[in-house]
């Protein structure tokens, strides 16, 4: 056992401020859990913008909930969820140091991933025909409801653009993981990136696993 | 312990410079603008945090040059309007909430606990560049022609009236928000998993503990904020309804929001300020402070319990009364844990062998005008005695004494009292005893006519008052004549700082025969910040009597 400490804190991954492999994975793994909890936050403002209006505009938002394709929204929870398997996968993968195994996963991941961004350009501009897009072209067919429905619109592109945001960024940071992978950068002794980004991409998976009933469902 | 005071010592055995440290460590602009030394980022925050502090005081003297005559004769209404939204934004998202954490933090979060630079040093550097961007969208608003919502952004009027450069103003904000964000991650993971060994939780020092209350606050309280600065955006450019009644929306969301982040982003600014007090009177006591643990955990009940009271920015809009007595009832709670802080630091001078170098002399200031203005919050606090002050000067001069009178105070104090470990050089001390009375002076006579301003009636935010009002506007005067002479006293620094850095003499690693890591390595420190790892064998403060 100390042999092996001994033996990680050559790794070259070992930055020149920490003691130890273990230490520096310890301050990655702690600071991902604190910025998830930021993300939580920040996610917070929107939700509880939604739990008021809501309140103040049930009628509307039920009504107005109508409008999306629950079908399309369903295939894309279930989208999410196999990438989020996927992701899971790649970070046995990278444990056990299967590395063909963990670029398959890896791009599996990207490629659910960009699915799920594909059949939201597709709902996204079913809103723009059906004029359902907050301001000025507006429309709803109940007018008694318009206010409230058009803020349900606003909660919706709001909520569902920060967490595409968040999607598309993840698929940025997932392309250079997928050259390092390929390149055999990790294995057992360090796989904090792999670890770390599966940690994100469950996140942004959990996020959507609200949003789905709020807007769709209920 | 050497106790022996730098300015006592004789030629012989005269501290000197070590040969390489890292400010000398290497050269040339890139090894600054990549830098992934904490110290050095800390400079390079200090030289943006000042020269933002510079442009919001500019704007501060346009407000109170504006304020010396009744008439509107100086500025336009409009443009005062942007002038004073001005000072209000620079002032709080790019001086009061960065200065202590992102310079003496920076500077001092790994030095104090034994550790060889933050966790994350690349996330340090980004913070400094979001930091900059941020800061540069305010600069491009300004150039453009301003923005004139308040700093409080308050919609409708931000997102469907005001015709200035919200966005833009919203985004600079948004992004700084990000910077501090990952600051007080950064200080966070460090804390908890890089201190030396034996530098037990019990042993952390009280800037630390403060630092880290307020990284909590900023982890907690920025992201709400950020997301509600993105919703006035969007409601603003895509026409997305969020608080717009005409939309349906409701603007008083907008400000419980806001202040969700805001009341508890008070704290931000004042936490770290009460972390360098009690480092000082510890320091100029020699004594430990007393109450340590009462000290420390009431950093977390001030961070804990600021999140329960925003509601008191609140108490003239439509919420209900229930909610208004709850917040009130929990404002008049957060002042226990501060009275707490006041109680100990008394204590801590109490018979203590007292020295008033230029340090201490910020630290007395700090906890005389902090005092006047948290005894102020609590007069806020009272729901009926807030409807009749509410939005006139007396709130204005109600924040600016914890503001300006803590933090303000507090970073100069702690300015002082690191410069010769930051830039291994001492200062003039008499010129700092001058500029800190003068500060004292300056302040008091600004903020103090505010209060009797605001409770006769003069409103905030208006760039003209009833010139029958005689007395009003003698008050005004002096106001703007002390802000003139705060001014000067905080000028002075500037120089005499600036010229110690190059041609102060040498201050050796312990100029203060205080107690704590920092003070066990050279000045400057070099780039790693110890030969070796740095073993920790006694409490904080360990200042035992006898030596004296
Ligand atoms: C500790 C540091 C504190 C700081 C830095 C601070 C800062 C501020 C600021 C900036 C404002 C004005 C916001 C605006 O409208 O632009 C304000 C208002 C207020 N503060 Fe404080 N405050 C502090 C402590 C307290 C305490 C301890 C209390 C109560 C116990 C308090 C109660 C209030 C209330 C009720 C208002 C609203 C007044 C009104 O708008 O009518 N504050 N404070
Ligand atoms: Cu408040």
């Amino acid at each position: 056992m100390s042999h092996s400490t001994a033996h990680a804190a050559h790794h070259p991954a070992l930055q020149h401020h920490f003691d130890t492999l273990e230490q520096q994975q310890n301050a990655s793994t702690l600071g991902m859990w604190w910025f998830l909890v930021t993300e939580v936050l920040f996610f917070g403002g929107f939700f509880m913008t939604y739990i008021l209006y809501r309140w103040m505009y049930n009628a509307s938002f039920h009504e107005a909930s109508h409008e999306l394709n629950v079908w399309l929204g369903l295939f894309n929870t279930a989208v999410l969820i196999g990438s989020s398997l996927t992701m899971a996968l790649a970070v046995r993968a990278s444990k056990t140091g299967e590395k063909s195994q963990l670029v398959m996963f890896l791009i599996l991941t990207l490629l659910l991933g960009s699915v799920f961004l594909g059949v939201k350009v597709i709902e996204y501009s079913e809103k723009f025909t059906h004029h359902l897009v907050p301001g000025a072209h507006f429309q709803f067919h109940d007018a008694t409801l318009k206010n409230g429905a058009e803020i349900y619109f606003s909660l919706y592109f709001g909520m569902t653009g920060l967490h595409a945001t968040h999607m598309i960024f993840g698929g940025f940071v997932l392309v250079p993981l997928i050259v390092m992978a390929a390149r055999g950068k990790f294995g057992p002794a360090w796989y904090t990136p792999i670890e770390l980004f599966g940690l994100y991409w469950h996140f942004v998976d959990i996020v959507w696993i609200f949003l789905f009933p709020l807007l769709y469902l209920m | 312990m050497h106790e022996v005071r730098t300015n006592e010592l004789d030629s012989s055995s005269a501290p000197t410079t070590p040969a390489v440290h890292y400010l000398n460590a290497t050269h040339g602009a890139a090894s600054w603008f990549f830098t992934k030394d904490h110290k050095r980022i800390a400079l390079l925050y200090l030289y943006s945090v000042s020269t933002f502090f510079l442009v919001g005081g500019i704007f501060a003297m346009l407000v109170r040059l504006e304020l010396a005559t009744p008439r509107g004769d100086l500025l336009s209404a409009e443009t005062y309007n942007k002038v004073f939204t001005a000072h209000g934004v620079v002032m709080v998202f790019f001086f009061l909430i960065p200065a202590i954490p992102a310079i003496l933090g920076n500077f001092l979060v790994p030095l104090m606990i034994g550790a060889k630079d933050l966790a994350f040093p690349r996330i340090n550097l980004a913070s400094w560049y979001l930091y900059m961007t941020g800061g540069l969208f305010g600069v491009a608003v300004l150039v453009m022609g301003g923005v004139d919502t308040g700093w409080t952004f308050y919609t409708p009027y931000s997102t469907a009236a005001s015709n200035s450069h919200v966005v833009l103003t919203a985004l600079g904000a948004f992004v700084a928000g990000f910077s501090s964000i990952f600051t007080g991650l950064n200080f966070i993971v460090t804390i908890h998993t890089m201190r030396a060994p034996g530098m037990t939780w019990d042993r952390l020092p009280l800037f630390i503990w403060s630092h880290y209350a307020t990284s909590l606050i900023m982890m907690l309280g920025t992201p709400v904020v950020a997301v509600t600065l993105m919703m006035v955006v969007l409601e603003r450019t895509l026409r997305l309804g969020f608080f717009n009644p005409d939309l349906g929306g409701d603007p008083v969301l907008f400000q419980h929001l806001f202040w969700f982040y805001s009341h508890p982003a008070v704290y931000i600014m004042v936490l770290p300020g009460m972390g360098v007090i009690s480092e000082i009177v510890a320091a100029f006591s020699r004594k430990p402070v007393f109450g340590y643990k009462m000290v420390a955990m009431a950093s977390l009940g001030i961070a804990l319990i600021g999140f329960l009271v925003w509601g008191h920015h609140m108490f003239t809009t439509s919420q209900s009364v229930l909610a208004a007595v709850t917040f009130s009832f929990l404002s008049f709670l957060v002042a226990i844990p501060s009275a707490i802080k006041v109680f100990n630091w008394t204590a801590t001078l109490y018979r203590g062998s007292v020295l008033l170098d230029s340090p201490m002399l910020y630290a007395i200031g700090f906890i005389g005008l902090f005092t006047i203005g948290g005894l102020t919050g609590l007069f806020l606090a009272a729901i009926g005695l807030d409807i009749h002050v509410h939005d006139t000067y007396f709130v204005v001069a109600h924040f600016h004494y914890v503001m300006v009178g803590g933090t303000l105070l507090a970073y100069l104090g702690g300015l002082h009292y690191w410069w010769p470990k930051i830039t291994g050089k001492l200062y003039s001390e008499p010129w700092a005893k001058t500029s800190a009375v003068i500060v004292f002076v300056g302040f008091n006579l600004t903020f103090f006519p505010q209060f009797v301003l605001g409770y006769m009636g003069m409103p905030r935010r208006y760039h003209a008052y009833p010139a029958e009002e005689l007395s009003w506007q003698v008050l005004n005067v002096l106001s703007s004549a002390g802000a003139s002479i705060l001014a000067i006293g905080l000028f002075l620094p500037l120089i005499y700082l600036t010229y110690a850095a190059f041609r102060g003499r040498p201050a050796g690693p312990n100029p203060w025969g205080a107690y704590g890591l920092e003070w066990e390595t050279t000045s400057p420190p070099p780039t790693a910040n110890f030969e070796v790892t740095p073993i920790v064998t006694k409490p904080a403060y360990y200042y035992a009597p006898e030596e004296h």
